[in-house]
C-alpha cells in the first residue's frame, strides 16, 4: 500500500474501523522496510521478538523511544539518497535529533501537511505574517525544528512577512504596510508560542499602551512548540488564547502539536481545543508502569504513529510527552478519529545514587 | 600549648553551617590530631548511635538505623581490633579532613564522617544537598551528642556545612585539609581537584564504579527463605535506585538449574519492587531507551518479556567489549548464562568494576581472580553490598587517614 492511497482520503474523514485498518497494512509494510533497510532498528526487533504475524491493530506494532534519534543514527535508505536531515531544536550541548529524510519522505511529509492544515484553513493560500525573525531558517543545510516549521507553513502563504527582525523585535512598520496592503482579507499567521507570546502579544501591549493597535480579526494563527516556557511563566492556554484576542481581535487560535521526528503528520487543534489525529497519523496513551494503553480520560505517555516515514524507523514512536484521550470519531467539530489533549513533558526522574555529588549542576 | 595553625583568612561567604559553625571551620587546622580509636571518639559515637535509636523517626529509615548499629561501642570496638597494629610505631590522624559527600544518598556523609573521627581527625563535610529526613535525623543527633559530657570535646572536630558549587569555597577547604576525601563521580573529582591541596596532603577519590552479582542457580534454589533473598537484593539495588557504585548491573547465573533459578527470582523479586518501590513514570522510558540501545549495538540481545516496566532485563550471548556504557538505573539488569567463570575476565579486568555480590561459594572466582584482574575490590553475599567498612574501594582508609611515626 503506498502513502498516495492514504492521501486520496480526506484526511478527517474516516472511522475508527476504517482508519485502523488501512493504517495497519501500511504500518506493517513500514516495519518490515525499515527491518530490512536499517540494521540497528532490525537488531531491536529481534531483541523484543517481534513478529508481525501477530499485530492485530495498531497497539501491536513496537515503537522506539524518541531519544533513540538523539543517539543514533537510524536511516534505512542508503546515504546517497538522503535529501534532507532534520535535527530537532535542542538547548546548546544538549544532543538533538538527527532525521534523514529521502526525496519521497519529504515529499510525503508536505503533501500530508498540506491536506490537514487546509481542512483548517481552507485550499486558498493566504497573506502570511511569520512571527519570527527571518535568519531562523537562514541556513538550509541543517534544518533545526523552528526552521522546519516555519518553512513547512510557509507553503500556505501567497505572500509572507517575518513579523520580527534579527533582533526579535518587532517591525510595525512592515507589519502596518503589510495589513493595509491585505485589509479585509484573511490573514494567516504563524509562530512558535513563546515567541508569540514574548515578542509579538507583549510588544502589543506595550504598544497598545501607546495608542497604537493592530486589528487581526481578519486572522487566523496557527502556533506550536509546547507550553513548557509559558507554564513556567504562568500563563494558560486559556489566558493565552483570551490575551490575544483582547489586543488584537485575533479569534481563531490553533495550536498544534507535533515533533521532527515525524514532520508532516501534526497534531492540529479545533475550534472546540481539541487536538485531532489525521489519516496519515495516529496517537496510544500508555501506561507507564505497563505500557498498556490508556483508557479514555486516562492520563500515559504519547505514542504517535505515522504512516509517512519511510527513509528511518520512525513511524512508531514513543514520545517524552504526557497527554489524554478525549474519544474517538465523536468531537463536536465534526472531524473524525482520535482527538487528544497534552498534558506536558514527563518529569525527569530523581535518582539517588553516589556518582553526582556536582556533575548535575554542571551538565 | 601546642602551637596553633590558623587559617588566616575568614571562610568565604556562602557556607550554611548545619553542625558547627564558622569560627570551628576557621579553626579546624588547629585541632591536635588523635591517636586512631581512642576511647573519646568511640564514647561520642557510641552517644551519637544511643541518640539514633531512641529517635523514634529513625525507625523509618533502615539506613539510619543502619548506621547507628555501625558506629556503636561493641562495632567500633570490633573495628579498633581489626585495624590496631602491634609493630610498636605510633599512630596518629592526618589533621583536619574535607570530606565531599555524594548529595543523593543520604546517609554516606555521615560513615565518612566516622571514619574520619575513628582515625583522629577533624572534620569538614559538605552534606548532601538534598532535604533528606536521614539527614536531618543524624544532624540533630550529633548536635544532642556534642552537648553531652563526653560530646563537648568533639565540638571542635565536626563541622557539616552545605553550599552551591562555588569554586572559592573549594578552594579554602581544600587549602586547610590534610586529607581531601571526594566521593563519587568522574566529573565531581575533576570538578574539585581544580582546586589546589597543600603539598602534603593526601586525597581520596571514589571514582565512577559499577558492580556485579553472581548467582549459582544452585545454590539460590537451596535457600529456603525466598522472600529475604529478594530483599537482600532489593536493598542492594533498588533501595539506591540501582545507581550506587555497589549496585549490581549485571547478574551473571551459574551452576545447572538457571532457568529454574531466575524465573524464581525474578517473581519474588518483583512482588517485593511492586510493593516497595516508588515508581516514576520516566524511568520506564528510560529503560526503554537503554534496552534499545544495548539491542542496536550487539546482535544477540534479548529484552526479556515482563509484565511491567519495574524490571527491565537484557540477557546477553556474551560479555560485550563495552557493556558497561549502556548501564542504567532503576531496575535494568543485563543478565548472563555462565558457563566458564573465566568468560568473564574481561569484565573482571575493568578498573570501574568493584562489587561482587555473590550467592554460592564465592571461592570459585578465586582462580579468575588469581589472573590478574584490575577490577574487582569486595566480593560480598547479597545483601551486604551497600555495607560501609573501613575498607572501601580498595582503598585502607585507616592508613589513608593516618601518619606513621617511627618508633625504634
Amino acid at each position: 500500500m503506498s502513502f498516495d492511497e492514504l492521501l486520496q482520503i480526506p484526511p478527517y474523514s474516516l472511522g475508527r474501523e476504517d482508519k485502523e485498518r488501512l493504517l495497519t497494512v501500511r504500518l506493517l509494510e513500514l516495519t518490515e522496510r525499515h527491518r530490512a533497510g536499517c540494521s540497528r532498528y532490525a537488531r531491536i526487533l529481534d531483541s523484543t521478538g517481534f513478529d508481525p504475524a501477530k499485530v492485530k491493530d495498531l497497539s501491536g506494532f513496537p515503537f522506539l523511544p524518541v531519544r533513540l534519534f538523539k543517539e543514533l543514527s537510524l536511516k534505512s535508505v542508503p546515504q546517497e539518497n538522503i535529501v534532507k536531515t532534520m535535527t530537532s531544536s535542542g538547548t546548546t550541548g544538549q544532543a538533538v535529533s538527527k532525521i534523514y529524510l529521502d526525496r519521497i519522505t519529504s515529499f510525503n511529509q508536505q503533501k500530508a501537511m498540506i491536506k490537514i492544515v487546509s481542512d483548517f484553513t481552507g485550499s486558498s493560500r493566504m497573506p502570511m505574517i511569520i512571527i519570527d525573525c527571518p535568519s531562523v531558517v537562514k541556513d538550509r543545510n541543517m534544518f533545526s525544528a523552528r526552521g522546519a516549521g516555519i518553512l513547512g507553513f510557509s507553503m500556505f502563504g501567497s505572500k509572507r512577512i517575518y513579523a520580527l527582525n534579527d533582533d526579535m523585535e518587532l517591525d510595525t512598520e512592515a507589519l502596518r504596510g503589510f495589513l493595509d496592503e491585505h485589509a479585509n482579507r484573511p490573514i494567516l499567521l504563524f509562530g512558535f508560542t513563546f515567541m508569540i507570546w514574548q515578542h509579538f502579544y507583549k510588544e502589543l501591549i506595550r504598544l497598545g499602551d501607546q495608542g497604537i493597535t493592530f486589528d487581526l480579526s481578519n486572522g487566523i494563527i496557527i502556533h506550536g512548540g509546547g507550553w513548557k516556557k509559558l507554564v513556567s511563566e504562568s500563563v494558560s492556554q486559556e489566558e493565552f488564547r483570551t490575551h490575544l484576542r483582547d489586543v488584537c481581535g485575533l479569534d481563531k487560535i490553533h495550536d498544534y502539536y507535533g515533533m521532527v521526528e515525524q514532520t508532516g503528520c501534526i497534531y492540529m487543534q479545533c475550534e472546540y481545543g481539541h487536538m485531532h489525529a489525521s489519516v496519515f497519523s495516529d496517537v496510544i496513551m500508555r501506561r507507564p508502569l505497563d505500557f498498556a494503553p490508556c483508557r479514555v480520560g486516562e492520563k500515559g505517555i504519547i505514542q504517535v504513529l505515522s504512516s509517512i516515514p519511510e527513509s528511518y524507523p520512525g513511524h512508531s514512536i514513543l514520545t517524552e510527552d504526557e497527554g489524554v484521550l478525549l474519544g474517538e470519531d465523536d468531537c463536536p467539530c465534526g472531524r473524525k478519529g482520535k482527538y487528544f489533549e497534552i498534558v506536558g513533558r514527563l518529569k525527569n526522574a530523581e535518582i539517588r545514587g553516589c556518582s553526582d555529588t556536582y556533575a548535575a549542576k554542571f551538565n | 600549648m601546642i602551637p596553633m595553625r590558623q587559617n588566616l583568612t575568614e571562610a568565604p561567604a556562602g557556607i550554611s553551617y548545619f553542625v558547627g559553625d564558622n569560627d570551628v571551620l576557621r579553626n579546624l587546622g588547629a585541632v591536635p590530631a588523635k591517636e586512631p580509636f581512642s576511647d573519646d571518639v568511640l564514647d561520642f559515637l557510641n552517644e551519637v548511635s544511643k541518640m539514633l535509636m531512641a529517635d523514634s523517626r529513625s525507625k523509618l529509615y533502615s539506613d539510619v538505623i543502619t548506621f547507628a548499629f555501625w558506629i556503636r561501642r561493641g562495632s567500633t570496638s570490633k573495628l579498633r581490633e581489626r585495624f590496631e597494629r602491634s609493630d610498636g610505631n605510633f599512630r596518629l590522624g592526618r589533621g583536619a579532613v574535607f570530606h565531599i559527600a555524594p548529595s543523593n544518598v543520604p546517609v554516606n556523609y555521615a560513615y565518612s564522617l566516622a571514619a574520619g573521627l575513628l582515625t583522629g581527625n577533624a572534620n569538614v563535610v559538605r552534606i548532601p544537598s538534598k532535604d533528606f529526613p536521614q539527614v536531618e535525623i543524624i544532624n540533630e543527633a550529633i548536635e544532642k551528642a556534642l552537648m553531652t559530657d563526653s560530646g563537648k570535646a568533639m565540638r571542635d572536630r565536626v563541622c557539616l556545612i552545605r553550599y552551591g558549587r562555588e569554586r572559592e569555597i573549594n578552594d579554602y577547604l581544600s587549602n586547610l585539609a590534610d586529607v581531601r576525601i571526594i566521593w563519587g563521580g568522574d566529573e565531581t573529582i575533576a570538578e574539585i581537584r581544580k582546586s589546589p591541596l597543600r603539598p602534603r596532603a593526601g586525597e581520596i577519590t571514589f571514582a565512577d564504579r559499577f558492580s556485579v552479582a553472581i548467582i549459582n542457580s544452585n545454590a539460590y534454589l537451596s535457600i529456603r527463605n525466598k522472600s529475604k533473598t529478594a530483599e537482600d537484593f532489593y536493598n542492594d539495588t533498588y533501595f539506591t535506585d540501582q545507581n550506587a557504585c555497589t549496585s549490581p548491573r549485571i547478574v551473571i547465573w551459574t551452576g545447572n538449574k538457571i532457568d529454574e533459578a531466575k524465573s524464581l527470582f525474578w517473581a519474588e523479586l518483583h512482588k517485593l519492587v511492586s510493593e516497595k518501590y516508588r515508581f516514576q513514570p520516566i524511568q520506564a522510558v528510560n529503560k526503554l531507551t537503554s534496552a534499545c540501545l544495548l539491542a542496536a549495538a550487539y546482535s544477540g540481545v534479548k529484552i526479556e518479556p515482563s509484565t511491567d516496566n519495574l524490571i527491565i532485563r537484557c540477557k546477553i550471548g556474551e560479555v560485550y567489549d563495552g557493556l558497561m556504557d549502556f548501564k542504567d538505573n532503576s531496575g535494568f539488569f543485563f543478565e548472563y548464562d555462565c558457563a566458564d567463570i573465566m568468560s568473564l575476565r574481561d569484565l573482571f579486568n575493568d578498573t570501574r568494576c568493584q562489587t561482587v555480590a555473590y550467592i554460592g561459594e564465592p571461592e570459585t572466582l578465586i582462580p579468575l581472580l588469581k589472573t590478574g584482574v584490575k577490577g574487582i575490590d569486595r566480593i560480598v553475599p547479597v545483601g551486604k553490598a551497600m555495607d560501609f567498612d573501613l575498607i572501601w574501594d580498595g582503598y585502607e582508609l585507616c592508613e589513608r587517614l593516618t601518619r606513621t611515626l617511627i618508633l625504634s
